[in-house]
């Protein structure tokens, strides 16, 4: 089993094709959306593979330490051009292709018109532990 | 069956026992989590005839056991007293001593929190870790971070009961409030760790009640009763959030409502304002109120100048325009909000609403989506978009 983060961003990620703002959807195509992103969850704890899920706000700060005896140097809000990630899920999953297939049904939770949004999400591997060596 | 709500409901009182006894408060704790849990293997096989005397007795046998081993490795010199006959101590019931302590001022809100569901709730640090979404091992620390902080203080010395009450107003906010740990988008469901964090609060707050007479413990449990009642009707199946105006009230808790209400009667009726039972007062009303629109605002916005001058707080005024809003129209509620800091969290949201009741469609619609986009939690951020979903649709025709 190896672990991937789905990541789905706020921006910075490339045009998903029906993008179309959630609050210019029907108030149906809203539920349907909030539906889809539940069952797609509850059919991973389902099947053994949801590790873990969270969101995030939009807003975020960079910082940096500036020195002994200084506060921490902020910079931020973000230009609009910088990328922005909205939350993750974790999966654990048998295979890079199965994450791959995880990730194309969870971009395919339907938008504006009941039609899929076809957003793009990064996959993540994580790094690995090293390999038990036994000579 | 064994009863854990027993249990738990004599933990603080076991602590408090070998305290008195000379214990250290943080030994003592661990010493009575151990009896905790083997009362939770044996008792099944018989439930002893006095739980507490039965409790003190394997704790102190496990302090001992502790003692001694740390005693031998040190000395073998020194020799621990044997068990002490039951003083007139042994029946003095040091439950709110262990409130006050749990809740000393010097420790923080997130601290003084663990240690009062451990020490005074009797839950295990699992229990608590899992609530609280953080790992076990974390909620480990905090909680022995927060018994060194609280060593030096005595332990019967009188506390602070405003703090006390603060801490269990956080326990139930954080049981009420916070959806599950979730995705993207997560369905609320309850917490892994099987434990009600607003019913725990309740709970809690029922023994102060019953140990203080004070009338904000009893405005507090009163509120907390008040708001619990409307629990199953205020989260959706799929986690999405109904708002009050919205809720099917047959689905309120009607045992919830006439015990919050008449715990609330009984504190007004001493007159001793205060912000919790000015809460309360307006949960009562809510709760009276057969339909959304036999609200009786007026009264509302009475007790919201109420706890404005009891408090001063901002989330108040906040409320308040809303509650003008409605008694005296969306003009005046939005006049109310023009001297309220737009700052805060849910301002923008306020503001969407008052726009809409005032006609005014298109602000309401731009208000909405920014609030969405600015909610605090999942379940409000989809609640506002499809407010701003509803609206923009009636814009269309």
């Amino acid at each position: 089993m190896a672990k991937y983060l789905l990541l789905k961003h706020y921006r910075g990620a490339p045009e998903a094709v029906n993008d179309v703002p959630m609050d210019q959807w029907a108030p149906q195509e809203v539920e349907d959306h909030v539906q889809y992103m539940n069952d797609f969850a509850t059919r991973l704890e389902g099947t053994g593979e949801f590790v873990d899920s969270q969101a995030l706000s939009a807003e975020g700060t960079f910082v940096r330490y500036d020195g002994e005896g200084r506060p921490p140097v902020t910079d931020g809000p973000f230009a609009e051009t910088k990328d922005l990630i909205a939350g993750w899920m974790i999966i654990d999953v048998d295979t890079y292709e199965r994450a791959l297939v995880l990730a194309g049904e969870l971009s395919a939770a339907p938008g504006a018109g009941g039609k899929p949004i076809h957003e793009w999400l990064e996959v993540r591997p994580f790094m690995g532990e090293a390999p038990t060596v036994t000579e | 069956m064994i009863d854990e709500l027993l249990l738990r409901e004599l933990t603080p009182a076991v602590i408090g026992v070998l305290v008195r006894r000379g214990v250290d408060f943080a030994t003592a704790e661990d010493a009575v989590q151990e009896a905790l849990l083997q009362a939770t293997l044996t008792w099944p096989d018989g439930h002893p005839a006095d739980p507490k005397g039965w409790l003190v007795t394997v704790a102190w046998r496990k302090f001992l056991d502790v003692h001694r081993a740390e005693t031998s490795r040190r000395d073998r010199e020194e020799r621990v007293e044997i068990e002490p006959p039951p003083g007139p101590t042994e029946t003095a019931d040091d439950t709110l001593a262990l409130f006050f302590l749990c809740a000393h001022p010097s420790l923080t809100p997130t601290s003084a929190v663990a240690l009062t569901l451990r020490a005074v709730g009797g839950l295990t640090t699992r229990q608590i870790a899992a609530a609280y979404l953080v790992p076990e091992a974390t909620m480990a620390q905090r909680i022995s971070r927060a018994k060194r902080t609280v060593a030096g203080v005595r332990f019967d010395q009188p506390g602070d009961a405003a703090t006390v009450l603060r801490v269990l107003y956080l326990v139930f906010n954080e049981g009420f409030t916070s959806p599950a740990p979730g995705l993207l988008r997560r369905p609320f469901r309850p917490p892994a760790g099987d434990v009600d964090l607003a019913a725990e609060a309740i709970r809690l707050s029922r023994q102060l009640a019953s140990m203080t007479g004070d009338e904000e413990t009893a405005g507090l449990l009163a509120l907390m009763l008040l708001h619990h009642a409307r629990r199953p009707a205020r989260i959706r199946g799929d986690g999405s959030l109904v708002p009050l105006a919205e809720q099917d009230r047959s689905r309120w808790d009607t045992a919830l409502i006439t015990e919050g209400v008449a715990v609330l009667q009984a504190a007004l009726g001493r007159d001793r304002l205060g912000e919790y039972q000015a809460q309360a007062a307006i949960a009562a009303l809510h709760a009276d109120a057969p339909c959304a629109e036999e609200t009786d605002w007026v009264q509302i916005v009475g007790w919201y100048d109420e706890l404005l001058r009891l408090t001063g707080s901002p989330i108040a005024a906040l409320n308040r325009a809303v509650a003008v809003g409605e008694a005296d129209g969306p003009a005046a509620g939005l006049a109310a909000l023009a001297d309220v800091d737009p700052g805060l969290p849910r301002h923008t949201a306020v503001a969407a609403y008052l726009h809409e009741k005032a006609g005014d469609l298109a602000a309401a619609a731009r208000l909405y989506a920014d609030a969405a986009r600015c909610a605090p939690n999942l379940a409000e951020r989809h609640h506002l978009t499809r407010q701003a979903a509803r609206i923009s649709q009636l814009l269309r025709r």
